[in-house]
């Protein structure tokens, strides 16, 4: 069987959780015989790992320069579409051969290429994402022309568009992977331009895949997309490389509590800061360190000021590599109080270095996981009781240091591989 | 002749309020005085007065020939008092039909018989002394804590007096011998002991209301014809259970009720059958041989040991954490401190910090945590602010005792260490050997005897 993959990021080149999944996820799916994958981004940069996947395409590689789109399979009468050339008007002289336009329909849009007809794609989450996304979809409906393939894939909003290009240029079924929602990144207040590519992505699938329980009842309730069309598939973590243990004991004598990850609001850090307020009050040796930026570190560099406490509590900067597993063997517990998170690969990390976690029950990864302490994101009280428990209780620390890394090891991406094979084999019509 | 020995256990923990590290010092009550409540309430009123109601009029019914034997902990009686006094009046009320047996246990249902001998013995006498106060009886035959058991404990009760004791019919004990007899205690032959039938007693304990199970529904012939199964030379089966499951575990609307006032019915319609207690089997019944049980069983889990409440790190520190503080509970006069000693060894506070995920026997189901670790940092938590009391309360010069009796146990260990070494270094003779070997061996055994000589030498000090 044969999938086209849609991302928007690969290894080496991430900025955040859906590479990494991504990448893992397509790393599970090459121990199954007979399933290749070829992984399309909007830009390669060529140093990406092919080891595991058929191919990875470039949608910057692409040109559109004589092609046609085909919209006829999926939606019901938009004709054959020609990308020509066509006077602009209002544009500079200079500037008329990088446009070209588009006629869908009735109207006309004008793309900017370059002048071999491609497109010009950063891969990162800048203003011009909305534009990227749109001009992702037209190469996507010229790729899936020019290859074979059973079944596509599309990974996360950004590339639902270019997954529905792609069945309407085919026909071919779609299975798109959410793993994350609006909802959880803007804590209820979405975009409605996000909300509307999402909910379109999720009804023209056949298929919807969500990383966890609670991104399955989003998509239910939120979305209106038929429950028996929803599947859950969890995520994994690949084994810990070699190069990030053996950091050694650490040196001082003071217990340390993580945060590592985004500072904003769908992280919870505020959460952390209180907890770790109340914890101070009782508990003298111990510090606290918040690992990574975000819109809301001034915020809560202000708060923890406020609450006087900065001589204990730290600010790092958003660490990556080596430093993050560095941190993390200073570390006695880490705490991910997340108030939505669709799944949150980052405990499992950490369960790796033989960390205790305590996470939020918030957090996809707590519908799985056993030997972590899981409270609620907004139970202050019971936070901070369990980080106290855990520094104070030297059992709880052994406990999970001895279960929590051999249940970690169990979850592999072999297996979810194996599950979303099944949802391949439920959609391809024979 | 068979004989049918029924005995029912009451048990509720006093449960833990959610307990914070910022009350340590600051607020010293620990219970969760809603739930406790509501919990003795629900139960008196589904299951100990209409189920005592029933007993009460079979005992009248059969004139002699139906009788049970029950054993409530002191950590129930107070609870009952305080919450439904009419229950311990039901009680009482069976009591003085006679034909009512109760039976010894720890007051405190703690676990005190697998850590410290001493504690263990206060305890036992405390509860003969509720048992006696209360139903004006006094107990002669002993039921441990869940049920455990093993050579060593059936040691010590023999020593306190008791002439029979209650134990799991377990598989690793028994092998290919019947429950169905009377056996007698390894070290002790005195101490007979009584082994429950798991089988039949769980198929009314655990199994009565489970629908998929292939024998539902259970009714009272059916089971006489269990009953019938076992073969006519086997003298007697013990059927122990939760009193709960009456009413409590399985609902009223399960029929539960009527079986149990149905089963003596339809078994003293056959002459084979009589009913027993567990004094009368003892004293009746001659022991078929002796029963080795070198390590503890209990009645729970499917293992039938005691890793329900010793099988983690969590487990084993906090009830080490517990009964470190012996020595200083020894001096310590102030009621209301015992009081929260006895109700913090309620085994079933260790019970909630199991790690066995997939256990869920009939005591899971009144589990007030969500998470093993949050039942655990919450009884630290209360344990820290109670040690602390604890050590407030008794005079500094008693805590020096302390400190002494720790290092001389320490000297002690070392002592024997060293004279282990000896004895692989090959320096002693053939028979200084074997002294040396049984000595350790007997010392192992005899901890508690050792622990009151080492005070008396502080005390001379």
């Amino acid at each position: 069987m044969r999938v086209l993959m849609f991302g928007w990021e690969f290894p080496p080149h991430i900025s955040g959780g859906l590479g990494t999944a991504c990448y893992g996820l397509t790393r599970g799916m090459s121990s199954i015989p007979d399933l290749d994958v070829k992984f399309v981004v909007p830009k390669a940069w060529g140093d990406e790992d092919k080891s595991k996947v058929e191919d990875i395409i470039g949608a910057n590689n692409i040109s559109v320069n004589g092609k046609r789109l085909r919209v006829s399979h999926f939606s019901k009468q938009l004709d054959y579409v020609e990308v020509e050339s066509k006077l602009v008007p209002y544009v500079d002289p200079e500037d008329y051969w990088r446009l070209r336009s588009l006629q869908v329909g009735e109207t006309f849009r004008f793309l900017q290429t370059d002048h071999e007809g491609k497109f010009h794609f950063t891969g990162k989450y800048g203003t011009t994402l909305l534009e990227e996304i749109r001009n992702y979809a037209i190469i996507a409906n010229i790729i899936a022309q020019d290859n074979d393939f059973d079944v596509i894939h599309a990974h996360d909003w950004l590339t639902y568009p270019a997954g529905i290009a792609a069945k309407e240029a085919t026909g071919k079924p779609l299975v798109v992977h959410v793993h994350a929602t609006d909802f959880d990144r803007s804590g209820g207040s979405v975009n409605p331009v996000v909300y509307d590519i999402e909910r379109r992505g999720m009804h023209a699938a056949d298929k919807v895949i969500t990383v966890s329980n609670l991104t399955r009842n989003i998509v239910i309730e939120k979305y209106g997309v038929p429950a028996e069309k929803v599947v859950t598939v969890y995520n994994a973590v690949d084994p810990l490389k070699k190069e990030y243990t053996g950091f050694g004991p650490k040196t001082i004598d003071e217990k340390i509590v993580t945060f590592l990850g985004r500072i904003t609001m769908q992280k919870g850090p505020e959460y952390f800061i209180e907890a770790a307020h109340k914890v101070l009050q009782r508990m003298p040796n111990v510090r606290f360190v918040m690992a990574g930026s975000g819109d809301m570190m001034e915020k809560m560099i202000r708060r923890a000021a406020s609450l006087k406490i900065t001589d204990r509590f730290h600010f790092t900067g958003f660490l990556r590599g080596q430093d993050v597993y560095q941190m993390l063997s200073m570390s006695d517990l880490y705490v991910m109080p997340s108030v939505s998170e669709p799944f949150g690969i980052s405990p499992l990390e950490a369960m790796q270095s033989n960390v205790p976690v305590l996470i939020s029950y918030q957090s996809g990864v707590s519908e799985i996981l056993k030997y972590a302490i899981k409270t609620d994101f907004w139970d202050i009280d019971a936070m901070a009781d369990a980080m106290y428990g855990v520094l104070n209780y030297p059992s709880l620390q052994n406990l999970f240091a001895k279960y929590g890394k051999e249940e970690v090891d169990s979850l592999k991406w072999e297996n979810s591989a194996v599950k979303i094979k099944q949802i391949y084999d439920s959609v391809v019509r024979h | 002749m068979k004989n049918i020995c029924l005995y029912f256990e009451l048990h509720q923990p006093v449960k833990l309020r959610r307990y914070r590290f910022f009350d340590i010092g600051n607020d010293h009550y620990y219970y969760d005085d809603y739930a406790n409540e509501s919990n003795i309430n629900r139960l008196a009123h589904t299951c100990y007065l209409p189920a005592n109601r029933i007993l009460l009029d079979l005992i009248k019914k059969y004139k002699g020939k139906f009788s049970v034997a029950f054993s409530i902990s002191g950590t129930m009686l107070d609870q009952l008092k305080l919450y439904a006094p009419e229950v311990i009046d039901s009680f009482k009320e069976l009591a003085k039909t006679k034909h009512v047996e109760f039976l010894a246990e720890t007051s405190a249902h703690s676990l005190a018989s697998l850590r410290n001998p001493e504690e263990f013995k206060r305890q036992v006498a405390q509860q003969v002394k509720n048992i006696e106060d209360t139903f004006g009886q006094v107990p002669v035959v002993f039921r441990n804590t869940e049920l455990i058991y093993s050579d060593y404990i059936g040691e010590v009760v023999s020593q306190m007096g008791f002439k029979a004791i209650l134990s799991e019919g377990a598989k690793q004990v028994l092998g290919w011998k019947s429950s169905n007899y009377l056996y007698c205690n390894a070290v002790e032959p005195r101490l007979k002991v009584l082994m429950k039938n798991y089988a039949l007693s769980d198929d009314i304990a655990l199994r009565f209301s489970n629908q998929a199970w292939d024998s539902w529904p259970l009714t009272a012939d059916k089971f006489k014809s269990w009953l019938d199964g076992v073969p006519a030379n086997e003298e007697v089966i013990n059927l122990f259970m939760n009193y709960e499951a009456f009413g409590g575990v399985h609902s009223q609307e399960s029929g539960i009720l009527s079986f149990l006032s149905s089963l003596p019915q339809v078994v003293l319609c056959d002459k084979n059958y009589a009913f027993t207690t567990p004094s009368k089997a003892a004293s009746a019944l001659q022991p078929v041989s002796a029963i080795h049980v070198p390590n503890p069983t209990s009645w729970v889990d499917e293992e039938r040991d005691v890793t329900a409440w010793l099988g983690n790190e969590m487990q084993n520190e906090a009830v080490d954490k517990l009964y470190d503080l012996v020595p200083l509970v020894e001096q310590c006069t102030d009621q209301s401190l015992l009081k929260d000693w006895q109700y913090l060894q309620s085994s079933d506070h260790f019970y909630y910090m199991g790690t066995k995920f997939f256990a869920n026997g009939a005591r899971a189901y009144n589990n007030p945590y969500q998470t093993p670790y949050e039942a655990f940092i919450n009884y630290m938590n209360v344990l820290t602010d109670f040690a602390q009391r604890l050590r407030q309360s008794v005079p500094s010069a008693n805590v020096e005792v302390e400190t002494l009796q720790k290092t001389i146990a320490q000297q002690q260990k070392e002592i024997q260490d060293l004279e282990k070494q000896l004895v692989k270094a090959g320096i002693a003779t053939k028979s200084a050997v074997k002294k040396t070997t049984t000595k350790s061996k007997k010392t192992e055994e005899k901890e508690p005897a050792k622990a009151t000589t080492r005070k008396r030498t502080t005390t001379k000090k």
